[in-house]
């Protein structure tokens, strides 16, 4: 069983029971093609800049895969192309975000056996489990898609100010928003903290789970095929102790979403100090099978307040 | 001959509806304390002299006021039913209502700003504030921020010098309403009227630890920031000191809202209604001595229109009279402190030294106190540090644009994001601008307006968290 968990990350894209990359002497009938686990940032999949991996492994500590070491550099590459999304991201319609969101439900349920796969070597969690922490994620983006159009009209609204003028709130978009992704819950978590960033407008980086990747970059691969525009969502593999903190200390960053910063919280707050981030701190206990209403969008939107003079 | 015209003869405010003692102990758990050894002195920013000595707050001070607030939070004010905890802010409304003259005259002396602003904008925005909080008290479910929302607890608070009482009422008004208690730090050089605050607090009945108010500088704000008894800060201040505090909770579980520095555009587009819009740009830099922090401190002039615009702007500017703040006739009152006349002084220069043309009317300025012309600063580039950083003066920066494009483009070149204004008759293109300029509040076709209903705060590095309105009780309140 062991055995079979070991290589099915290695044979991923294929349907049957395929060659396995293995020491027997057996001369397979086809050799299975193997993905290069890449960075996901500005539309494309570069590796990283330093030319370096890590050996991703199962749960049981066999090599699953190796995925890009990304490097400082890379986060700052990241963050140029998070702020160069953001103009357009935000100018979309609502609507518009709210179509595209729903698209990666559509294409990542059309995926979801090698999510379901990936969850299994991961976590070493049970095909069952796997289907229903797959199922929440996509159905996530369906929660957030009908979000999109009703954020402004929930959280803004008209204020009776004592005067002839109109006066109208609406919220906005932070702006560029670095996510450490929870360690746990390779997908369902990391879709729980980045969904709800790029529903109100915002553009991300996010910093995936650092023992259990591979979810991530394959999500990358949904979205780049869901007329997500490139640069809107950027994901990093490696080191968070080395990635998160130039993400927070970079004054291109609006806000950090730290929920699976651990111990690294306190010291990356600290660093978000210098340049006024907004913080969303790790939370005790997460269920990532809660309704989550809106904790995850407000704390990344600013309110703006429009006056005019009332008059002839 | 047609300058006589304009000339008023003095209208003085009398000050004998206020009494000042000549000196206060903190105000902790209901009652004040003895004074304590160490002191400073509010001083009237006008004239120089001494209007009272204030306690400085120490460590222990800060510790017992905390503990009074936490005392009062489970005790009392948490458990008691939210519609009577209304009830009290109305009726702090009212007395403030009734001792509006007192206050606006108290403040004009300590602060140094102009009766016309402390008895007609301030107070009556103060009383307002209580008034419009007040009834959320009872309402809390309906806020949007969950079904039953609780309250945070202990609230520290620390507020600067340019509103004295306006910014306590924006802090203390939502986080009563919500349930909280506080302790409240005024601004170092401008404590007075957060005193006759605590007296209107014992007037009210309000229960003893519900607001304490802490005097002092900056070490004592430190303390009470820092104190592992609170559980929220909220601050108004210089994004220096802002980022101190950030860095101070950083960890901590406490929330935390920030009001900030800012550097505020004001653009005129070539169609806007050049009279209004010159009275508007006048009210945006040289409100309250322009020691605002949403101030329109940039002014972003249309190419096509610039000479003419300047023109008139420059002949209202010297229809402005400075002087003693509390003659009614007052447009423009003292710089509120020594320190912040030097800054204001050492910007000036810098802009001088870089090659920016300087204009002042002619404008004598009183002997004694601390004065700063109405100043702006033309043909400045974006480089320049007159057009970068905050001054928190009466001093106007003028750039040009051609394009809409361009006008955004400028607005939005610069850390901050608090305010930021436009001039045009066109409602398409206002909007078009509101839309893409990034700040927390956009006067269109108006300036420094400000409401109790009316969310304010800013972008970027003018800090988070907003004050007024809906909005402002999601700071003090857990969904």
């Amino acid at each position: 069983m062991a055995e079979s968990k070991k290589h099915r990350k290695k044979d991923t894209g294929t349907t049957e029971a395929a060659p396995q990359r293995d020491t027997s002497s057996a001369v397979p009938a086809r050799l299975a093609v193997l993905k290069t686990y890449k960075l996901y940032v500005g539309g494309a999949f570069p590796r990283s800049e330093s030319g370096r991996s890590y050996s991703v492994t199962s749960s049981d500590g066999a090599h699953l895969a190796n995925a890009a070491l990304a490097s400082r550099k890379d986060a700052r590459d990241a963050v140029l192309a998070a702020r160069k999304a953001f103009g357009g991201w935000s100018a979309r319609t609502a609507y518009n975000r709210g179509q595209i969101l729903y698209r990666v439900a559509e294409v990542l349920e059309g995926r979801r056996a090698q999510f379901e796969a990936d969850l299994v070597d991961a976590d070493g969690v049970s095909a069952d489990e796997a289907a229903r922490l797959v199922s929440a994620a996509i159905d996530r983006w369906v929660y957030y898609a009908g979000w999109t159009d009703k954020i402004a009209q929930v959280a803004g609204g008209s204020n009776p100010v004592s005067g002839p003028y109109y006066n109208h709130s609406a919220p906005e978009p932070t702006g560029v928003v670095a996510v450490v992704a929870p360690p746990q819950g390779p997908l369902l978590g990391l879709v729980s903290v980045l969904a709800p960033i790029i529903a109100g407008g915002n553009t991300a980086i996010v910093v995936a789970s650092e023992r259990a990747p591979l979810a991530a970059v394959t999500l990358g691969e949904v979205l780049a095929t869901s007329d997500l525009p490139g640069g809107v969502v950027n994901i990093l593999t490696g080191r968070v102790a080395e990635l998160a903190p130039p993400l927070a200390g970079h004054a291109d960053v609006n806000a950090l979403d730290l929920t699976g910063a651990g111990d690294l919280a306190a010291e990356l707050e600290e660093a978000a100090a210098a340049t006024l981030k907004r913080v969303l701190r790790p939370r005790a206990e997460e269920d990532w099978f809660a309704d989550p209403g809106l904790s995850r969008v407000t704390p990344f939107l600013e309110t703006k307040t429009v006056w005019h003079p009332i008059g002839v | 001959m047609s300058d006589k015209i304009f000339e008023y003869a003095p209208a003085p405010e009398s000050r004998a509806v206020v009494s000042i003692r000549p000196e206060y102990g903190l105000f902790i758990d209901g009652a004040f304390t003895e004074p304590t050894e160490q002191r400073i002195t509010s001083v009237n920013p006008a004239d120089e002299e001494e209007l009272a000595q204030v306690s400085v707050a120490s460590d222990a001070d800060v510790d017992r006021a905390v503990a009074a607030a936490r005392r009062a939070f489970e005790r009392v004010w948490g458990p008691m039913a939210p519609a009577e905890r209304g009830k009290y802010l109305f009726r702090i409304s009212r007395i403030i209502q009734e001792r509006a003259r007192e206050l606006a005259v108290l403040e004009s002396l300590d602060n140094g700003k102009p009766i016309k602003e402390t008895r007609d904008v301030d107070i009556p925005l103060v009383a307002a504030h209580f008034f419009y909080y007040a009834g959320w008290a009872d309402k809390l479910a309906h806020a949007g921020f969950g079904p039953d929302p609780r309250p945070l607890g202990v609230a520290a608070q620390v507020i600067p010098w340019n509103f004295p009482l306006l910014m306590l009422a924006w802090k203390i008004a939502p986080a009563l309403a919500g349930g909280n208690t506080v302790v409240l730090k005024p601004a170092e050089t401008t404590p007075l009227t957060a005193l006759v605050f605590a007296e209107i607090c014992q007037e009210a009945g309000l229960p003893p630890g519900v607001v304490n108010i802490v005097t002092g500088a900056g070490e004592t704000g430190r303390a009470l920031v820092a104190h592992p008894g609170t559980d929220k800060v909220a601050f108004t201040g210089s994004t220096e000191v802002g980022r101190e505090i950030a860095r101070t909770v950083a960890g901590t579980d406490k929330r935390v809202t920030l009001e900030l520095g800012g550097k505020g555009a004001n653009i005129v587009y070539d169609d806007a209604a050049v009279d209004q819009a010159v009275e508007g740009v006048v009210t945006g830099i040289f409100f309250n001595q322009g020691h605002v922090c949403c101030a329109g401190s940039r002014l972003l002039l249309q190419e096509s229109i610039a000479e003419e615009f300047l023109e008139r702007l420059k002949a209202r500017i010297s229809r402005l009279r400075l002087g003693d703040p509390l003659d009614k006739n007052t447009d423009i009152g003292a710089i509120n402190s020594a320190a912040q006349l030097a800054r204001i002084q050492e910007l000036a220069r810098a802009g001088d030294d870089e090659g920016v043309e300087r204009w002042s009317p002619a404008c004598p300025l009183p002997d004694r106190g601390f004065w700063f012309a109405p100043t702006l600063f033309t043909g400045a580039t974006q480089a320049n540090r007159v057009a970068r950083e905050e001054i928190f003066g009466p001093v106007l920066s003028v750039l040009t644009f051609r394009t809409p494009e361009e006008a955004v483009e400028k607005a939005n070149n610069t850390p901050y994001g608090l305010s930021a204004g436009v001039w045009t008759e066109k409602g398409s293109r206002m909007l078009w601008t509101a839309n893409r300029l990034r700040a927390g509040v956009v006067w269109s076709n108006t300036f420094n307006k400000f409401d109790p209903a009316s969310p304010f705060g800013g972008y970027k590095e003018s800090g988070y968290g907003r004050e007024g309105g809906r909005h402002g009780l999601e700071g003090y309140l857990n969904g």
